[in-house]
């Protein structure tokens, strides 16, 4: 049986991963990568308190969870088209090299 | 129990971690499927089966293979030869390893307030239909127009081509 505080423990380290990444890597595409990762630690905090939590019937956890794997793909999606709009004009990814407004 | 938490625990975090370290992009999204499936495997694992299954649809079947497309699209399907670390990867890195300290700080001294419930929920498909369509229609349908908004907003700028304009080097 495992208890409650392992898939808090996990669930923080994923957080941690998916920080390190958004916040260390040049590719706005990992950069994105990040931000999934943070979000999925999220969701599973959410189911890990759903199950261990005093009313699971009432589904709070599970529904939240849908809801926020739906914002995560529309998340996604624009993110993609906003770096693919950029890479029309900057002709990169590299976050460092569109830092400045390219005239 | 704990050996399958262990195990899929274990699977997650090699394939985030991969995604976090590794310099080709490719490899990265590889990792990050892994990471995916494990944490599906975890909802599984927990009883959430139907939140289980829509992660492995919309993360393995649709999130990665929108990054694989965006990745293939502005061709970084190589290492690239310079740094794909930023200047700063130390500061994220020690954000990152303060944050994670600070979580653990608090879980490992808030321990005993937490919930233990023994019994796996039952969790019917049926019941979360009806939640959906009683309970939580609002929310619904407030992201059935998110969704629409995303996806007129990605095709229009993914449209947006500055035409005339310069397209970088040809």
């Amino acid at each position: 049986m495992t208890p409650l505080t392992n898939y808090l423990l996990l669930s923080a380290f994923l957080f941690c991963i998916g920080l390190g990444v958004a916040l260390s890597r040049r590719s706005a595409i990992l950069v994105l990568i990040g931000i999934e990762i943070m979000l999925n630690a999220a969701n599973l905090n959410f189911i890990a308190f759903w199950r261990f939590g005093p009313t699971p019937s009432a589904l709070t956890g599970v529904m939240f969870t849908i809801f926020s794997i739906a914002i995560a793909a529309a998340e996604a999606t624009v993110g993609l088209s906003i770096i693919l709009a950029v890479y029309r004009r900057a002709s990169t990814t590299d976050i460092e090299a569109t830092e400045a407004p390219q005239r | 129990m704990t050996l399958v938490f262990l195990l899929l625990a274990a699977i997650t975090i090699l394939g985030m971690g991969a995604a976090m370290s590794l310099r080709n992009p490719v490899r990265c999204v590889v990792g990050l499927t892994v990471g995916f499936l494990g944490l599906a495997a975890l909802y599984l694992q927990l009883g959430a089966q139907f939140v289980g299954l829509t992660q492995v649809l919309v993360y393995v079947g649709a999130v990665a293979i929108l990054i694989i497309f965006a990745i293939m699209m502005t061709r970084s399907t190589e290492s690239p030869e310079q740094q794909t670390f930023s200047r700063l990867w130390f500061a994220g890195i020690a954000i990152a390893v303060v944050v994670f300290a600070v979580l653990g700080w608090a879980i490992h001294f808030g321990a005993h307030m937490l919930p233990t419930q023994a019994a796996l929920p039952e969790l019917p498909v049926q019941q979360i239909g009806d939640a959906l369509l009683h309970r939580f229609v609002l929310p619904l349908e407030i992201i059935a127009v998110l969704l629409t908004a995303a996806l007129i907003g990605a095709g229009v700028l993914a449209l947006d081509d500055p035409a005339g304009e310069k397209r970088g080097p040809q």
